[in-house]
């Protein structure tokens, strides 16, 4: 199969999974047993206004698949309606909240891509040994704390009993202040992804050591250091690959939870708010965002997949 | 895509090998287990008595991990909270293994379209995160624990689904199944009766690990205020509750429910991994 025909056979694979994922957004409204205006207005006062705004906004008295047409050709266009708290274009609240968000999971994505992979590299190669295993027992009690538990004693310990970072919110909007109120949030989202990294990463690397072409290598002369780095870790890199992927939505969820407890004004702590005082029009408008993300950032790295290691696509292909 | 991987994952990480690690995983589960049904008669005080005398209270012969903001028995709340904990979670590894089995066999012993259709749904699910899924159902049918378990239940059904639709792939295909075909039982008394207990073992090894990221997700929702509601005792709620009295330098309400689930994630996980090791799950998902 040429690389071009599989590629496209991705992207329609995405389009169909994004379509699907899209409709199921959409229609979850449609379990609500009910008058839909009544739902979607629930705990305010159905004004006329209020209730001619959210009629207009879906469409209400059109039948459903139409309601649907309707609001996919909005949401393509980046809008994806209004806010009932706000008042304001969905799009321009969450657009507001996106850097956080953001932020927080760069930097937290760059801790799991550091500490994981030197975590998972170092236990790999002193492999059955007591390193190994220290490394092990470090990571299946680490993947034990849920970033809830991970956010309040970080707080405990970094800002209330040392007092070296602060708890709350993300500072003065300064760069270097916001990075710096970013610190523990990062730490408490990244603990449980560090472990899944550094696991696949040593299991990854454990099984490729015990290869043969690991053995001729070393037989070569060549260096430590020269095997791992160029035909083990090289050939390990493909599951790493992979599971960064679910990393993607798992981060921008469990942002969710880190935002709450550090105060920040995220997307996560966003669609929590927004679930609490039922503004569905965001509710529905972040969860598409996050499993769009989700599905996007897999197919990017599906596609990748064989350039980075061209065994799979070989396989792909034999198979 | 990524399910099987995410399978793999589940499945890839080994505790070093040791029955202590064991042993003391089933006595912190049998303890939690009997705390959260003994409760009433366990429990020092009702969950929601309050002490005014006693107000974040720090550990006393009157109250052992002292009290909270309001004057409630910590250890009292805590064993309390382990009912929802265990049985919340209970409830969606039992129903999504239920149903990601029903699934997954009739995918992998039928095949064709049926196992292709069902492969594009489990795809549009694992493209919802669980506990997206769960703050989903409870922005349409309100907070509490019952929208969030039947939605979990769905999001992990699939996991279930895709490893035991391999396993009966990798079933099928064996002798002993040929061999009762040629004896004239039908293909629905094979796949229940014979390919069924083979595959049990690992995919409630798998069950077993889903149940600690179970806990920790519901916890979180209740955490997050979305799930379990005040003053129900509950431990994510606990917590959720104990955060203004964290920055006074007050952890113990907040650090007793959250060492609770560590404990329990880490000695479900053990055990989890430890099954999955001793039957030998040399199965590449």
């Amino acid at each position: 199969m040429t690389a071009a025909r599989r590629v496209a056979g991705k992207l329609g694979a995405l389009l169909l999974t994004l379509l699907l994922a899209s409709m199921l957004v959409f229609f979850s409204r449609f379990l609500v047993p009910g008058d839909p205006v009544s739902f979607l207005l629930r705990g305010r006062k159905p004004s006329a206004e209020a209730v001619a705004q959210v009629s207009a906004q879906y469409g209400l008295d059109l039948p459903p698949w139409q309601q649907y047409l309707n609001w996919l050709v909005g949401v393509l266009h980046g809008d994806f309606g209004r806010s009932l708290q706000y008042r304001q274009d969905v799009s321009v609240v969450i657009g507001e909240r996106l850097p956080i968000t953001l932020g927080l999971v760069v930097m937290a994505g760059t801790m799991i891509a550091v500490i994981g992979l030197a975590a998972g590299i170092v236990a790999a190669v002193n492999r059955g040994r007591l390193m190994d295993r220290a490394v092990l027992i470090g990571l299946t009690v680490l993947g034990a704390i849920p970033s809830f538990v991970g956010s309040i004693v970080l707080i405990a310990v970094f800002a209330v009993q040392l007092g070296w970072f602060p708890s709350f919110g993300s500072g003065d909007g300064g760069f270097v202040d916001t990075l710096y109120h970013l610190v523990l949030p990062s730490i408490a989202l990244a603990i449980v992804f560090v472990v899944l990294v550094s696991k696949v990463t040593r299991s990854s690397m454990v099984d490729q050591l015990g290869r043969e072409h690991v053995e001729v290598a070393t037989s070569r002369g060549l260096t430590r250091s020269a095997v791992i780095r160029r035909h083990v870790l090289r050939n390990s890199i493909g599951p790493i690959l992979t599971v960064s992927g679910v990393l993607v939505a798992g981060l921008l969820v469990a942002s969710a939870i880190v935002e709450a407890a550090f105060g920040l004004s995220g997307i996560g702590s966003l669609l929590v708010q927004s679930v609490d005082r039922l503004d569905f029009p965001v509710v529905q408008a972040i969860v598409l965002l996050v499993v769009t993300a989700f599905v996007v950032v897999n197919a990017v790295i599906d596609v990748l997949e064989p350039w980075v290691d061209p065994r799979s696509a070989a396989g792909a292909g034999a198979r | 895509m990524t399910p099987t991987v995410a399978i793999r994952v589940l499945r890839a990480p080994r505790v070093p090998r040791s029955s202590t690690w064991f042993l003391a995983s089933a006595v912190v589960l049998a303890v939690f287990t009997v705390g959260a049904v003994f409760a009433p008669f366990l429990a020092p005080y009702d969950p929601d008595q309050v002490d005014l005398l006693n107000i974040q209270a720090g550990p006393s012969t009157l109250h052992w991990l002292g009290t909270d903001s309001v004057g409630r028995d910590t250890l009292s709340r805590m064993l309390y909270g382990a009912r929802t904990a265990l049985l919340a979670p209970l409830l969606v590894v039992v129903s999504s293994t239920i149903l990601g089995v029903l699934l997954g066999l009739v995918a992998g012993w039928r095949g064709g379209w049926l196992d292709a259709v069902l492969g594009r749904i489990f795809d549009v699910v694992f493209a919802f995160p669980s506990l997206l899924i769960a703050i989903m159902a409870v922005a349409l049918f309100g907070k509490g624990l019952v929208a969030p378990v039947i939605a979990m239940s769905i999001a992990y059904a699939p996991f279930v689904a895709r490893l035991t639709r391999s396993l009966v792939t990798a079933e099928r295909t064996r002798p002993y199944v040929a061999a009762y075909r040629v004896q004239g039982f039908s293909g629905a008394w094979i796949a229940s009766r014979r390919v069924l207990p083979n595959v049990t073992p690992i995919i409630g090894a798998q069950s077993t690990l889903n149940f600690g990221y179970v806990l920790a997700e519901l916890a979180a929702l209740s955490f997050l205020g979305l799930g379990v509601q005040a003053p129900t005792a509950d431990w994510g709620a606990m917590i959720n509750e104990a955060q203004a009295g964290l920055i006074g330098g007050y952890v113990l309400p907040a650090i007793v429910p959250a060492v609770a689930v560590v404990l329990v994630v880490v000695a479900v996980n053990v055990i989890g991994e430890e099954l999955s090791d001793r039957i030998g799950g040399g199965i590449s998902a």
